[in-house]
């Protein structure tokens, strides 16, 4: 393949090498009969969709609702996340960080990667990035605000380094006029950024108003 | 470290708890801001090799390991000069396409011929 091929007009989009890469590997596994196709959608669904921040998202409306529960949690995070049925997580310890008014809690692992998936599903990009794993520790508040997330100065912000032993998650302050809400739909409100501690958990009214 | 593996010796049982836990009411939708793949071939190419850990095909720790290493040495150079060009999955199609044929399951040959095919394919398509 030469560059003087490629057509700039007309290619919607090229695909990039690595694409192409992928695309062969994923071709020659499959003549080799070593995979199906669908065998990787179910794959992918499964971690994109169905495992998700939603047992995360539970963990935390659970909390919300009952006392004793969220006393369970912010003692012992592994038993109180098994209450629920979510397993999986045997050999890590999990640890959950309660936000107050005065606290902020926000979760990374500095070596590589490590993040909780049963309970929040794949990680996002960024999250693996070398730019957050090294920013998040020296300057956790400006690179909260890249992420939207202002704190007044009088917040302490507290940055919880992950590794294979331990994991955290971040139980999000309650919004505000939510009392009414029923576990269901105060799950629906928490987001996987929430549970980073990247952003808040706000209600639809919220958002709206600020923009 | 990473402790990938220890989930995905459970990606069968997870699957199963996960999808029976979808289809009851607690079905809610999701607001996540931010794609978890930015391209469709990084799901691709998760999927495989999830798919082929699940078939027994390599353990998930062999995996692993060259993942780290890509990963580590690819910051060792982002240090030394500029940074980082590479993304997380194109460290993690490296991982797998060494893995494969360390473990003689595809042909560094196969791999090149196959890419080159697809581009080809690619150019053809106008």
């Amino acid at each position: 393949m030469s560059e003087q091929e490629s057509d700039k007009g007309h290619h919607p989009r090229p695909l990039s090498p690595a694409a192409l890469r992928a695309k062969a590997i994923e071709s020659l596994l499959v003549e080799k009969g070593l995979l199906a196709s669908d065998a990787i959608d179910s794959v992918v669904e499964i971690y994109e969709k169905d495992v998700g921040p939603l047992n995360g998202a539970k963990v935390v409306a659970r909390a919300w609702s009952d006392p004793g529960y969220k006393r369970r949690l912010l003692e012992d995070g592994t038993p109180a996340i098994a209450e629920l049925g979510f397993g999986g997580l045997q050999g890590e310890h999990m640890v959950v960080v309660e936000n107050t008014p005065r606290v902020h809690n926000v979760v990374c692992c500095t070596l590589c990667s490590c993040y909780p998936w049963p309970v929040l599903g794949l990680p996002p990009t960024w999250y693996k990035s070398l730019a957050y794993r090294s920013r998040i520790v020296r300057e956790p508040r400006a690179v909260l605000r890249e992420f939207g997330l202002e704190l007044a100065e009088s917040v302490e912000i507290r940055v919880w380094d992950s590794s294979a032993e331990i994991r955290y998650l971040v139980l999000p302050e309650r919004p505000p006029a939510t009392a009414e809400m029923s576990e269901g739909d105060l799950a629906s409100l928490v987001t996987r950024d929430s549970l980073i501690g990247v952003a808040r958990v706000e209600t639809s009214q919220q958002a709206i108003s600020n923009g | 470290m990473d402790n990938y593996d220890r989930l995905f010796g459970n990606a069968g049982y997870i699957a199963r708890r996960i999808a029976s836990d979808i289809s009851g009411p607690a079905a809610i939708p999701r607001r996540n801001g931010e794609p978890v793949f930015s391209e469709p071939w990084e799901s691709r190419i998760f999927g495989a090799a999830v798919a082929l850990c699940e078939r027994g095909l390599f353990e998930w720790d062999e995996f692993r390991e060259r993942l780290i290493s890509e990963i580590a040495s690819a910051d060792a150079q982002a240090n030394v000069a500029a940074p980082a060009a590479s993304t997380y999955y194109e460290h993690f199609l490296s991982a797998l396409e060494r893995l494969l044929i360390d473990k003689g399951i595809c042909a560094e040959e196969e791999i090149e011929q196959l890419t080159n095919a697809e581009s080809r394919d690619a150019h053809d398509h106008h």
